[in-house]
């Protein structure tokens, strides 16, 4: 029963990594991960409104009616996103200049909305809590990884401390929006090669992960599986 | 006039709004493997944008900013997109079923893209203050929207004409799928970078 419990944990942090092997989320990834300092807060954030609302929908599970879950998930989430954008504004209000329009974005993060559709409205609350927390932690980590890379070599800093050579020597490209691209196609490349390509088996935007399935009843991915199969 | 023509073409060249401002990330990387589904969803995404636009802004003008609501911005935004998001799939549905066959199924894709929901936050961000009061500020807004929407459009287009090569070509196993579509969208990103300053020369 403990082993289980760990396992909901871990599972977000390693095996279903949000972003490097889900591929969910990718918008603000890309976006703020030029220094690592906003890629702490984002993570934070989006920890943040993933475990509140992960608990309430987890808690609500058996009032809201299933037709009408995605409007009611949605509110839950953009409520608890509006706490966090006004949190941020009091008291971080440089995080708050440095992450702009992609705070209020987390509203439609489809890691958010993709764990309450897939794990929330089917477990308990203590389940759901650790399971956001293993998604967010997951989340938070890979956006550090990320942008750790892009400010070292892009700007020459970590934190803001200057690294030494690299200060004079900083590929500038990096921390512009092609380098974004570039460094999370290699990083997927890297966790591809890491795990013998069992990571991502074809799972590219499967139904599994896309928060729209429910209303579009697979017909997009049914297309791309006939395509794919020709 | 100029000030508009600026406004579109800046929206479209410069700050991109996949290209260069990374929203709307996921359809631009999972619908555009055929060029007629990325035309399709782009202009189902232009469609919403201006719709959008049109109501959030109003919204934000005369009830939510003299009220002192601007706190409930983004669960009023998001509702509202998604509200209207449905209506327009029931309209086309029942009237003009044939559009409803080609851009029906992006419809309900589009109410969690976050270009959309983006378009209108920058919008109200940007313009709400703009000269000439509602209808100054309307038509900028209006334009800024229209710019965007053309800008995904323009990068969905471009992109799935590139996807379609790389897909066919032999690229080490690691990097098959997702990484080197990512690589792709690298290379055409930064022909994107060349715009930058264009708009100031042209117009200014």
């Amino acid at each position: 029963m403990k082993n289980n419990k760990l396992k909901i944990l871990t599972n977000g942090i390693i095996k279903e990594n949000p972003i490097l092997v889900l591929i969910l989320g990718t918008c603000p990834f890309l976006a703020v991960t030029t220094q690592a300092s906003n890629a702490i807060g984002m993570g934070a954030a989006v920890t943040f409104v993933l475990l509140c609302s992960n608990v309430m929908i987890s808690l609500l599970r058996k009032v809201i009616s299933d037709k009408v879950r995605i409007p009611c998930y949605i509110v839950v989430i953009a409520s608890f996103v509006t706490l966090v954008q006004m949190i941020v504004k009091a008291y971080l209000p440089a995080l708050d200049v440095a992450l702009g329009l992609y705070l209020p974005l987390i509203v439609v993060n489809c890691i958010i909305l993709g764990r309450a559709e897939m794990f929330a409205n089917k477990n308990n609350p203590l389940d759901s809590a650790l399971d956001a927390i293993g998604m967010g932690v997951g989340y938070t980590l890979a956006m550090l990884a990320m942008a750790s890379i892009r400010e070292i070599f892009g700007a020459g800093t970590w934190f803001g401390m200057a690294v030494p050579v690299l200060k004079d020597n900083n590929i500038s490209i990096m921390t512009m929006a092609p380098g974004g691209f570039a460094i999370f196609g290699i990083l997927i490349a890297i966790i591809n090669k890491a795990s013998n390509g069992k990571a991502i088996k074809k799972k590219d935007f499967s139904c599994e992960g896309c928060p729209s399935a429910a209303v579009c009843n697979g017909q997009n991915c049914a297309e791309k599986r006939e395509a794919a199969a020709k | 006039m100029k000030e508009l023509v600026a406004i579109v073409m800046a929206a479209i060249l410069v700050n991109n709004y996949v290209l260069s401002q990374f929203l709307g990330i996921c359809p631009f990387l999972g619908v555009s493997k055929k060029l007629d589904q990325a035309a399709g969803m782009s202009v189902a995404v232009i469609f919403v944008m201006l719709l959008a636009t049109a109501v959030t802004y109003p919204i934000q003008f005369f009830v939510l900013n003299p009220n002192g609501l601007g706190y409930l911005q983004t669960i009023v935004f998001i509702l509202v997109i998604a509200a209207l998001v449905q209506l327009v799939e029931i309209i086309l549905k029942k009237y003009i079923p044939a559009l409803h066959a080609s851009l029906g199924v992006y419809l309900p894709l589009i109410t969690t893209n976050c270009a959309v929901l983006g378009v209108c936050i920058s919008n109200v961000d940007n313009y709400l203050t703009a000269t000439g009061g509602f209808a100054g500020g309307f038509v900028q807004a209006m334009f800024n929207s229209l710019g965007s929407g053309l800008g995904f459009l323009l990068a969905m287009v471009l992109f799935s004409g590139v996807r379609s090569r790389v897909d066919k070509c032999k690229c080490p196993e690691c990097f098959k799928g997702m990484p080197i579509t990512l690589i792709s969208a690298a290379i055409v990103s930064v022909s994107f970078m060349g715009f930058a300053g264009i708009v100031e020369n042209l117009l200014g």
